[in-house]
């Protein structure tokens, strides 16, 4: 069995196909994914303060935030396997939450409202993220203090599991869970990435 | 398929993109048959089997839908000669090589297609054959036919090589 000699760009760049046309054909075809049911989960990446973003939704809500550091294609590739395979790049279903994360950038926004899906969550890792948005803007609790919260004092450790899974970082505040010594702990997004969001809810409700 | 769907537009939408091309000249009509295709694979998609050779699958997918729309237009008067006054140009004058999509449009159907599948979609011209009939052989013969034609009516084509 022989490969046929195939015609790509390089060899013959007159059958080039420009990015652009691609991207508009792509968008159609998500809006067309969209009216037929076909679209399992829409997905968008944005610039911000801590690196880019991967934002993605489900028809229930928003389902997951990712840091650039934890790889975009694997983080679809999970999506695809945990939530379904028709993922697409659909931006205009994540407009709410830009504009959302835009003013929250801006220190104009202390909590989120739009509509989420945790999906990617269960057992004690969700009861844990769901009571994190709890912790006032500007605020921190020690992963200990989390536990008492949840009247499970001895499950220190599985709340640091929780906030390192948490699947909605940013806007589920993993972020303001600290060391008992007061040191940030780790952070999906990088320690940096922590130390950016505390600062500017710091700076904002200080204002 | 379990990977994400949107990876395959990605990957394979260039490839589809221009067998269409090949197929219906540049413009709103291979626009559709890339659109029918994808469609067609997204809704297929869970039940695709993770082995299928994506690419082939797709590629004769859109040479069943581009050869679709060419029966229709064979059935309403949209005459063929007219493909390179369509709006087509907007499309390839973007990439500077209308005349060469011109030219493939002015090719016999079954050099085109063959052009199309083979050279553009990667098939061998037994599978090409299975699609448009005929022997492995005469679709080889309209592949190259097609090729010769092309050098001789766009002067862009010297890199090419069978």
């Amino acid at each position: 069995m022989t490969t046929p000699p195939r015609i790509e760009p390089e060899g013959a760049p007159a059958f080039s196909v420009a990015e652009a046309e691609l991207a508009g054909l792509a968008g159609r075809l998500a809006h067309r994914a969209e009216e037929e049911s076909l679209l399992e989960v829409a997905y968008r990446i944005v610039d911000s303060p801590v690196g880019r973003l991967l934002l993605a939704a489900t028809e229930r809500g928003l389902v997951r935030v990712a840091f650039e550091r934890e790889g975009f294609d694997g983080v679809l590739s999970g999506l695809a396997e945990k939530i379904g395979p028709r993922v697409l790049h659909a931006p205009w279903k994540l407009d709410g939450i830009v504009a959302e994360l835009d003013e929250y950038f801006a220190g104009r926004r202390r909590e989120f409202g739009v509509p989420l899906d945790f999906a990617l969550s269960h057992g004690f890792r969700l009861s844990v993220q769901r009571r994190l948005p709890d912790i006032r803007y500007g605020r921190t609790m020690s992963y200990r203090q989390v536990a008492e919260l949840l009247d499970r004092p001895a499950a220190v450790r599985a709340v640091g599991t929780a906030c390192a899974t948490n699947p909605l970082p940013v806007v589920v505040p993993c972020h303001r869970v600290l060391r008992s010594d007061g040191t940030l702990g780790g952070y999906l997004g990088g320690v940096e990435a922590k130390a950016t969001l505390l600062d500017l809810e710091h700076g904002a409700a200080a204002a | 398929m379990m990977q994400p769907f949107d990876l395959a537009v990605r990957t394979h939408g260039a490839t589809v993109l221009r067998v269409c091309r090949a197929v219906l000249g540049p413009g709103p009509d291979a626009d559709d048959a890339w659109q029918e295709t994808f469609l067609a694979a997204l809704r297929a998609w869970p039940e695709l089997e993770a082995v299928t050779n994506l690419e082939a699958w797709l590629v004769r997918v859109a040479g069943r839908k581009a050869v679709d729309v060419l029966r229709a237009r064979g059935r309403n008067p949209v005459p063929v000669e007219e493909l390179p006054d369509r709006p087509v140009a907007a499309a390839s004058e973007a990439d500077g090589h209308g005349a060469l999509w011109t030219a493939v449009a002015a090719l016999p159907e079954r050099q085109r297609l063959a052009i199309a599948y083979h050279y553009l979609g990667g098939l061998r011209h037994t599978e090409t054959a299975e699609l448009i009939g005929g022997t492995p052989e005469a679709v080889r013969r309209a592949a190259a036919d097609g090729l010769k034609a092309l050098r001789g009516s766009y002067s862009g084509m010297t890199e090419w090589t069978d």
